[in-house]
């Protein structure tokens, strides 16, 4: 009987330890893939895979609550918006590999690994024991010992750290904002635009007398020549630069002012 | 599991976000490696809470958390603001003032 009781727990450390070696692996080949990586989104997504390990290791240590939070907080919601973020900064953004500090990059290699070796001396010159006797405040109860902890002795820092979230919000909304330079077209401005600009039919829809009725087909014209301003925006591309803008808006321009005379179809947006 | 094994794990992946701190040039990923520090240092708060059976350290680590949170809204919002007028998120555009 004393045996098995053993044996199980002799199974969990083995569990244990495979689990943290492997996150160990998997955690620190992800945050060195961040550094070597070029695309930003490659680089969100891998600190995400270090951010899951993370929350893995903190239930591995008898920390649920931590390990939920990671999960919600850290990966759910700061990972989102630094995506959000980089979907409007351009996903497309590569980083320049080109040195504007020559010697920069080995200077701070060097820097890291004398970085290393002092901490590695101070964790080495600290006594590190052996896990102390997991309490009933570690594993099914942490929930509650941590609310207890948090609405007794670290009541006053709870609550700055409301206030901090409010700044934090009001900051954001404040830099976020911006003031409209140019007054909000009406309806009345839009359809006086219409008219003046010549062709105040809507633009004909994708895929019309065309082969396919795909929303990336250009519909054909009635001279059997393709509309590009027909297919949608999205699908055309989103010019990045304001040279691809002009040269996309020329071009389909052009299309409208050759077969504009002719045909009904193509009007202007 | 010793909590010493968390700590040396801890300690490499502060080592790797400052390092990328030094050497990325675009300010999104900088700040991505300033919470992958953040999160090594949450990573050995809990592994000193364990060893000393003291929830403390998980608390201090939750408002890491917190305060982390606080600070990347604030910082993409600045990211924002810059990227809209220089249409640039690398640091090394910013440099206005040098002048």
């Amino acid at each position: 009987m004393h045996g098995g009781v053993l044996a199980i727990s002799d199974v969990a450390s083995t569990t244990q330890q495979i689990t943290f070696w492997l996150l160990a692996v998997v955690s620190v080949t992800s945050a060195l893939g961040m550094i070597l990586v070029r695309k930003a989104v490659y680089c969100a997504v891998l600190l995400a895979v270090v951010m899951l390990s993370l929350a893995v290791l903190y239930a591995l240590q008898n920390a649920p609550f931590l390990a939920f939070v990671q999960v919600i907080v850290y990966t759910g919601a700061v990972l989102m918006l630094f995506l959000f973020v980089l979907m409007i900064v351009g996903i497309r953004a590569k980083d320049s590999i080109v040195e504007t500090i020559r010697g920069q990059r080995v200077a701070a290699g060097l820097a890291g690994i004398g970085l290393l070796v002092l901490l590695s001396l101070t964790v080495g010159h600290a006594v590190l024991g052996t896990a102390a006797q997991a309490g009933p405040s570690f594993g099914a109860n942490n929930v509650y010992a941590i609310a207890k902890l948090i609405f007794t002795t670290y009541v006053f820092p709870f609550e700055v750290t409301s206030a901090l979230l409010i700044t934090a919000a009001l900051g954001a909304m404040v830099l976020a904002h911006r003031e409209r330079l140019t007054p909000k077209l009406t309806q009345r401005d839009r359809s006086r635009l219409r008219v003046a600009s010549g062709h105040p039919a809507p633009l004909a829809g994708p895929g019309t007398y065309a082969r396919h009725n795909a929303v990336d087909m250009p519909a054909l014209l009635p001279d059997g020549t393709p509309a590009e301003a027909s297919v949608p925006l999205a699908i055309r591309g989103v010019p990045e630069t304001p040279d691809q803008q002009r040269t996309l808006l020329g071009s389909s321009a052009a299309v409208r002012g050759e077969t504009g005379a002719e045909s009904g179809q193509e009007g202007d947006a | 599991m010793s909590p010493g094994n968390f700590v040396a794990l801890a300690v490499i992946l502060f080592v790797i976000g400052a390092v990328g701190v030094l050497v990325r040039r675009n300010a999104m990923v900088i700040f991505m490696c300033v919470e992958l520090m953040l999160n090594a240092v949450n990573l050995a708060f809990v592994a000193f809470a364990r060893m000393h059976g003291n929830l403390s350290g998980q608390v201090i680590a939750f408002f890491v958390m917190v305060v982390a949170a606080a600070e990347v809204v604030v910082g993409l919002a600045i990211l924002m603001a810059i990227f809209r007028t220089r249409r640039s998120a690398s640091v090394d555009d910013a440099s206005l003032l040098k002048y």
